[in-house]
């Protein structure tokens, strides 16, 4: 009995858990004698049967008073949020109007000087990769952070309670005839549809960012068709961190010196050559490279953390 | 092209509200999907084919793949044999 008792306490202390049947017993008794006569045993045992429903009722009345606040508070906060942003967008300036604070004279640089001045005939390539690469930087760590978060986070559920990729079979398309002769056509489109995307960027819509998602979409493709064993011999989770920390850091250095030496642009180590040309922009295509690098990166692994649990 | 537009964006306005309003995840994600695809040749006739190239990549694709195996994780998805997904939680 005295063993017993020490167990319910140590595990009160460690679970945490609220005993059920904490003032409704008198214990005392039990600590006085040491050992429990049989009438109140059976007397303990009748109430052990009666508290669960009780204790249900008790659950389905919190529960019920917690939904009626929760369906109250949500109707309340969606009117405060509502309100406010309706109020917001009242001292907004109108649609486009003269005097609005983005009509001012940096847009009109840039479509005057910039092909000039960056060497890049897509003007928005331009303006996110040189005028304003710090904060392209920025999306691309962001991005990186997400795939670490939920790398930290799926590694530790997947090493907790393994699924069992073996009971996969009914999803997974290996088998799948039409998926495979599709895949085998459709793969190396995309991957060359995704790489002319990043090289392009510079002279035509697209850059890094669309090219690293289309290029990540097809690895994910491909490996939804011929499994992971085959995608891993092309990339694996070394492939994955030496890449994308690679590609950060050269576009962290690259842009990160520019900016320490007062924000001049690298124009004498590459020259910008002639605008319109594949070897042009400067900078910008490298740095291209670099993001759609990274994003493709991230989606695959992405896809691969959320499939298995680790790339 | 006028018209054209015109079916683009309704259909999209009925892609949001029934993607929201249907019983069945599965259906919500295929219908998710088809509005990232609506949403891409809006972008392309607005004259932003990255944003068009990127909307297709990413929201009809990489997300859609996403929450289809989020939901095979979550057991949502039935084996394919006669199974609501509720009866297998």
């Amino acid at each position: 009995m005295k063993k017993n008792k020490f167990s319910r306490f140590f595990r009160w202390i460690e679970g945490g858990q609220k005993d059920s049947l904490e003032q409704k017993i008198d214990t005392g008794a039990e600590i006085r004698d040491g050992a429990v006569p049989p009438s109140s045993r059976e007397k303990l045992y009748a109430l052990l049967e009666a508290v669960p429903e009780n204790r249900k009722k008790m659950e389905n009345m919190e529960i019920r008073s917690f939904n009626r606040l929760y369906q109250v508070l949500c109707v309340l906060v969606c009117v405060i949020f509502i309100s406010v942003l309706l109020l917001t967008v009242s001292y907004l300036p109108r649609f486009g109007g003269d005097h609005n604070p983005d009509n001012n004279e940096v847009a009109q640089r840039y479509i005057e000087n910039g092909v000039a001045e960056t060497g890049a005939v897509n003007l928005v390539a331009g303006m996110i990769l040189d005028y304003r690469a710090f904060d392209t930087l920025g999306e691309s760590c962001v991005l990186f952070t997400a795939v670490t978060c939920v790398f930290v986070l799926m590694k530790s559920l997947s090493s907790e309670r393994t699924i069992p990729l073996t009971k996969d079979i009914m999803y997974d398309m290996s088998n799948d005839v039409i998926l495979h002769q599709v895949v085998t056509f459709l793969f190396p489109v995309i991957m060359l549809f995704g790489v002319y995307i990043l090289l392009n960027g510079h002279l035509g819509p697209g850059g890094g960012f669309a090219g690293g998602a289309v290029m990540g979409a097809g690895l994910m493709l491909y490996s939804l068709a011929f499994g992971e064993e085959k995608t891993e011999r092309l990339f694996n989770e070394r492939t994955f961190q030496v890449v994308s920390t690679c590609a950060l850091s050269f576009y962290c250095l690259s842009k990160s010196y520019s900016f320490f030496t007062g924000a001049n642009h690298l124009e004498n180590i590459i020259p910008k050559g002639i605008a319109g040309n594949i070897l042009s922009g400067g900078l910008i295509l490298p740095l291209n490279i670099c993001v759609g690098l990274v994003v493709a990166c991230t989606m695959y692994g992405f896809y691969t953390l959320f499939r298995k649990g680790g790339i | 092209m006028e018209i054209f537009r015109i079916i683009l964006l309704v259909t999209l306005v009925v892609c949001a509200l029934s993607a929201s309003f249907s019983k069945n995840i599965l259906t919500s994600i295929v219908i998710f999907m088809s509005y990232s695809l609506v949403m891409s040749i809006i972008w392309a006739i607005l004259q932003s084919p990255d944003l068009a190239i990127t909307e297709a990549a990413v929201g009809a694709g990489v997300t859609s793949v996403l929450f289809f195996i989020t939901l095979k994780k979550i057991r949502l998805i039935s084996t394919g044999k006669k199974e609501t997904p509720h009866e297998k939680e």
